[in-house]
């Protein structure tokens, strides 16, 4: 009744301002539109420098009045990047170091996530608590018996012991991420191969583990990415380029050839592009899936 | 139900609810699938924390064997209080905190509402807040190192032209610039993270709350701190920890752009350089457990601040 009652003595003012509402709504969302653009070129400069960079030969890069695009653009620097046997090497040590890093948090995380999802049990709660907290561990705060550790077991300069120091990055959060995706199933599905007779190993890998295929993947790039980018260990654990990752890489190129004092920045910025592109690219195609796993924690508080 | 457990349930001294064999077996089994998890980050967490502080109160070396490693008690922790390099990287690492936690909070509000106002091109907007976040901080201080350079960088170069500097500026080398050029790396990387959280919380907010307002006719500013503000405050709290602790443990910008310099030497930098750049590993243990100690303070203070917000 006063639903309705409102419906109608509102419908004028609606269809008024409807009337009224394209030109002004035009002028009031050009600063809008203005600050849009703001945020869009503050993101995204710098990556158009460094491309712009990196495809700029060597002599218009160090000359003082800056071209803004690339008059004589050149591939030059990416190949001498991709040729150069340090990169190569450091791209598979990140890979491998990565690699791994991914697999074990996952294997490890997935059996965690189905008793931490799927159980109730005393102590569930405790277990919770702890991995959330290991989640913001600094890494600094264990740098010292890493190290000495490290080098007790003989892993000094070795892609091992990076592979196991970004556990600590990686596994806290993989369990907590897949926890709540296994949570979120529903609960009849394994009833129902209980009752059929299946083990709980059997309803975790033929039931619970397919379903939770797209978490898997989501969880996998974040610690992927988390692995991928870590520095302070690789340049605390290994010495020679033969062990170095990206990270370490990147950062190690020396003045090359010529009389300049300046780095080879044209080559620094192919090999930024270079290791940027395959973390953008799998960032945009699985964007709602990160989106949803990074935020998670954010909206339930 | 077996007759032991029972008898086990009868003698316990405070009444228990009986817990069925199903249960139990399903604890058990839990526990057990919970096993590699926690060995594993207890081999890799919390064995190396209780060596780091055991480290702390001796003068254990990297290159050990020459002298037998002593128990030196208090002495690291006494030295450290005393180290003004040590100070410094306390006071300049909070004031990178407060800086950058500040702008990425501001800034990351202004973006999230922006986002959330909707217009064409939001999901492009959205997906490209995510890049910045997923690339290597290392890069990106790369990235901007070359953007500083004092005589072919953009940033001077845009600077005269816009005549915002009179002449190039050494951002990096300079001491009086060199915390905001770190600190802008950052804010520039992290901003659009925090603005995704804040995001995710601007979109549970039920829009029918500002219609209300609307109808009750509150402007857009009081919306926004009656109704926006308080109900976003969850995520907020989210995204101020987790940049307040990743700030205070801050160590790949600054290294990439200062190295082990002595006068920007961050907390971790310090700490790191004395474990492997000296190898002195005591010492160093000692301000990673200092590092620890002050990270653990801000996050008590963040966590009971909650507890407060909760009640």
């Amino acid at each position: 009744m006063s639903s309705a009652a409102e419906a109608t003595t509102r419908a004028p003012s609606v269809a008024r301002v409807r009337v009224r509402k394209p030109l002004r709504k035009r002028l009031m969302r050009i600063p809008f539109y203005l600050l849009i653009a703001a945020i869009f070129i503050y993101t995204v400069f710098p990556f158009y420098w460094a491309i712009r960079s990196s495809i700029t030969p060597e002599s218009d890069l160090f000359t003082t009045p800056l071209r803004y695009f690339p008059a004589h653009p050149t591939l030059s620097h990416f190949r001498e990047v991709l040729s150069s046997g340090e990169f190569q090497r450091a791209l598979i040590n990140s890979t491998i170091v990565a690699g791994a890093v991914t697999l074990i948090s996952l294997a490890l995380g997935s059996v965690a996530s189905y008793a931490l999802g799927r159980f109730r049990f005393r102590g569930r709660a405790f277990a919770m608590y702890l991995m959330l907290s290991m989640t913001i561990f600094p890494q600094i705060a264990i740098l010292g018996a890493l190290f000495t550790l490290i080098n007790k077991f003989g892993l000094y300069n070795t892609l091992p012991a990076l592979i196991f120091s970004d556990l600590i990055l990686t596994l806290p959060f993989t369990v907590w991420v897949l926890t709540s995706f296994m949570a979120a199933l529903p609960k009849d599905l394994e009833e129902a191969a209980y009752v059929d007779g299946a083990s709980p190993l059997q309803v975790f890998y033929k039931v619970l583990l397919p379903l939770i295929a797209p978490g898997l993947v989501t969880t996998g790039l974040l610690a992927f990415i988390t692995a991928w980018n870590e520095y302070l260990y690789a340049l605390s654990f290994t010495q020679d380029p033969e062990h170095h990752t990206i990270t370490v890489a990147i950062t190690t190129f020396t003045s090359g050839k010529g009389n300049t004092f300046e780095l080879p920045w044209g080559q620094i910025m192919a090999a930024t592009v270079v290791v940027t592109v395959p973390l953008i690219v799998l960032t945009l195609i699985l964007q709602r899936r990160i989106l949803a796993g990074l935020t998670a924690g954010a909206v339930k508080g | 139900m077996s007759p032991s457990t029972e008898a086990s349930t009868a003698a316990r001294p405070r009444p228990r609810r009986r817990r069925s064999a199903l249960q139990r077996k399903q604890t058990r089994l839990a526990w057990l699938m919970l096993l590699p998890a926690l060995a594993a980050v207890g081999f890799v967490a919390f064995y190396p924390l209780g060596q780091t502080i055991y480290y702390s109160f001796t003068d254990q070396q990297f290159l050990a064997g020459i002298e037998p490693t002593k128990w030196v008690g208090l002495e690291n922790y006494k030295d450290l209080i005393h180290d003004t390099l040590f100070r410094d990287s306390v006071v300049l690492t909070i004031k990178f905190t407060a800086i950058t936690v500040g702008f990425e909070f501001v800034l990351g509000m202004i973006i999230a509402l922006v986002v959330n106002s909707g217009f064409k091109g939001r999901g492009v907007m959205r997906a490209m807040m995510l890049v910045p976040w997923a690339i290597p901080t290392v890069v990106a201080a790369q990235m901007w190192k070359w953007m500083y350079n004092d005589i072919y960088g953009v940033v001077n170069d845009a600077g005269v032209r816009l005549h915002l500097i009179s002449h190039n500026v050494a951002w990096i080398s300079q001491p009086n610039t060199a915390l905001a050029s770190a600190a802008a790396v950052d804010i520039w990387k992290t901003t659009p993270f925090v603005a995704l959280l804040l995001l995710a919380g601007l979109q549970v907010i039920p829009t029918e709350l500002y219609e209300a307002a609307r109808v009750d006719g509150a402007s857009a500013w009081r919306q926004f701190w009656r109704i926006t503000l308080p109900l976003l405050r969850p995520a907020i709290l989210v995204a101020l920890i987790f940049r307040t602790l990743d700030a205070l443990r801050v160590f790949d910008v600054f290294y990439v752009f200062f190295g082990n310099r002595p006068d920007t030497q961050t907390m971790a930098i310090f700490a790191q350089d004395a474990i492997v750049g000296t190898g002195d590993v005591g010492y160093g243990s000692a301000a990673c457990v200092a590092i620890f100690l002050i990270i653990g303070v801000f996050t008590v203070i963040y966590v009971t601040f909650m507890r407060v917000e909760q009640q």
